[in-house]
């Protein structure tokens, strides 16, 4: 493998690992917060790509898809909490199990019902579509670097909101004890959603920028669920930082599977989750 | 005779069982077939999560296997032995809870739902990806077992009727021997981890083997539905190591009611039951299933073994957990 191609696999990896880290980010907060598994995490990223797909029919614009799909998921993030996901707060984990499986198969039959069983492309906006050129005969997709740098500049952004804000602060604090947060007079709930429909927008995101990379198809949402479940793990719940390391570790080991081992590579991901737990179980970047 | 309430029940039902064919009506003797195997099934993954507090999000892994290993072992047109096809694959199946056990059980609560999921994803991707069993096309089953004992041609699974029999035969093993492990010591202490390991350690049981041991027994189980259900349709994809898979398993005893055998089985017919019902009238069935699974969890928690009790309350008022 000369130095460009490993030059081009790196950065795969470190796009695919950005990526997978917006999905997990989510996943983590929800959980590691409001103490919620949730399965339909993974729909939310295929409804994502599903309406980059539908809003750029639409408006013939990619970037505005994603300027009117956002504030979109934001809603219905909120809605979700406020009419599911607040009642399973008190639950069982199995509970939540079983109502998020019925998310994603409602999710999955109004998809097909909607926009059908077929693979579809996404164009990437025509300015972002040129290449460089790496070597004599390779070249780099400037979209996909632009994909690596919307990331990145999204978990700053993320950082930021948990550590510095007020409101990082109440929701590090929430995550802690509920019921203090509430006595001291702020609105939990209100709290809660917000994280919510976050993580909602935030997975969603991820699914609108990898739909030109990837196309859009069914079951990919279930695909990149799997994925993020292996992240949290090696990561540790609620570990934000954790979910970036494990990311990008993931990102690495799939990207480079498939070029050394490509009969193996689905399950490479799955060994290094437990080598992980063999000498960590509780995630590599736990606090216990 | 003076048998309590609920074995007079499922002496009525097995005696229902074995008189079905009678009534000559080969595609509900298959649908039936099909229910029994898959109550089987959710009975297993029943040992763990009702019995021994582990939610399993993985368990078609070991049903997976199963279909596999018969499938393997009957390479060409020939029929492999029954006698040996069955116990290779209980074992194999079982001999994969055990190593898969062994990460698993280190995790606890929502990272062992998830880690279980994750290694059964692995499973799926063996197959899936590697020429192993045809890879994602799947793998014919041409050959049913032979289950020729000492030259005699008793049993004959090309026959509908004997291989129906035979599932029935190993379910009621299934349960009986469920039944005898939860009600044995061993039974016990599953039971006593579910409601506080810490404390079960303390009194000096070591939990993890416990567990470990429930783990290889439910996947053994599981193995044994796999088994038939090869050998009742014939063909094998890696969907049946997928996770959705798993999931419906796991759907069938949390619907039917954590904490019973009965429970699971029941979670298991309804499943089937709806699958079937919802899938004649529409293609997007599993969105009426979805819709069904929100309602049951928000509005039913206790799953359908809990309607009867909870129906009693209503009219009669009372206590609900009487």
């Amino acid at each position: 493998m000369d130095f460009y191609s490993f030059l081009i696999q790196v950065l795969n990896s470190i796009q695919y690992g950005l990526l997978l880290f917006l999905v997990a980010s989510g996943l983590t907060l929800v959980f590691g917060i409001m103490g919620i598994i949730n399965l339909a995490h993974g729909a939310f990223y295929m409804v994502g790509a599903y309406l980059a797909f539908g809003l750029t029919s639409l408006t013939g614009s990619f970037v505005l898809s994603i300027l009117l799909g956002i504030p979109l998921m934001l809603v219905i993030g909120a809605l979700l909490e406020w009419a599911l996901f607040s009642f399973l707060y008190e639950r069982d984990h199995l509970e939540q199990v079983l109502l998020t499986y019925g998310l994603i198969l409602i999710f999955e039959e109004l998809r097909s019902l909607i926009a059908g069983d077929d693979v579809h492309g996404v164009a990437a906006p025509g300015w972002l579509s040129a290449s460089i050129p790496l070597g004599d005969t390779m070249s780099y997709p400037v979209y996909r670097l632009v994909i690596s740098g919307a990331c990145i500049l999204l978990a700053a952004g993320l950082f930021f909101l948990i550590q510095k804000t007020r409101l990082g602060m109440l929701i590090r604090a929430g995550s802690h004890d509920r019921d203090m947060v509430q006595s001291l007079g702020f609105n939990i709930n209100l709290i809660y959603r917000t994280v919510f429909a976050l993580g909602v927008a935030l997975a969603a995101f991820a699914g609108m920028l990898a739909a030109p990379v990837s196309s859009v198809f069914p079951g990919m949402g279930g695909q990149v669920l799997i994925v993020s479940f292996v992240i949290v793990v090696i990561g540790g719940i609620g570990s934000v930082w954790g979910a970036l390391f494990a990311a990008l570790l993931v990102g690495f080991a799939d990207t480079f599977g498939k070029v050394f081992v490509p009969d193996f590579s689905g399950v490479i991901v799955y060994v290094l989750m437990a080598a992980v737990l063999l000498w960590r179980p509780e995630g590599i970047f736990s606090k216990k | 005779m003076n048998f309590p309430y609920s074995l007079w029940s499922k002496l009525i039902l097995l005696a229902a069982l074995l008189a079905f064919p009678a009534l000559d009506m080969p595609f509900y003797a298959e649908l039936v077939a099909k229910t029994l195997l898959f109550g089987l099934f959710a009975m297993s993954l029943g040992l763990l999560v009702g019995y021994t507090g582990l939610a399993s999000l993985g368990h078609a892994a070991y049903f997976g296997i199963a279909t596999y290993v018969v499938a393997l072992m009957t390479p060409g047109y020939e029929a492999a032995s029954f006698w040996l096809t069955f116990p290779a694959a209980v074992l194999i199946s079982a001999a994969s809870a055990l190593v898969v056990g062994l990460f698993v059980l280190r995790t606890k609560g929502i990272y062992f739902i998830m880690v279980t999921l994750a290694f059964a994803q692995m499973a799926f991707y063996l197959f899936h990806d590697t020429a192993l069993g045809g890879g994602s096309d799947g793998i014919y089953l041409n050959a049913r077992p032979d289950a020729t004992l000492f030259g005699s041609k008793l049993i004959d699974l090309d026959k509908p009727l004997h291989l129906y029999y035979l599932i029935v035969l190993v379910l009621v093993l299934g349960y009986l021997f469920l039944q005898r492990i939860l009600q044995s010591p061993f039974g016990r202490v599953l039971a006593g981890i579910k409601s506080n390991e810490h404390r079960m350690r303390s009194m000096g049981y070591p939990t993890f083997r416990y567990k470990l041991a429930a783990f290889t027994i439910a996947g053994g189980i599981a193995g044994a539905a796999g088994y038939l259900y090869a050998v009742l349709f014939g063909f094998i994809t890696p969907e049946l190591l997928s996770w959705h898979h798993s999931a419906d398993v796991l759907l069938m005893v949390i619907l039917g009611g954590m904490g019973s055998l009965g429970g699971a089985f029941a979670g298991a017919v309804a499943f089937i039951a709806m699958q079937e019902i919802f899938s004649s009238f529409t293609k997007h069935w599993q969105l009426v299933m979805g819709v069904v699974i929100v309602v049951v969890v928000l509005f039913l928690p206790g799953g359908l073994v809990a309607i009867p009790r909870r129906a009693r309350a209503a009219f009669f008022g009372g206590a609900s957990d009487e």
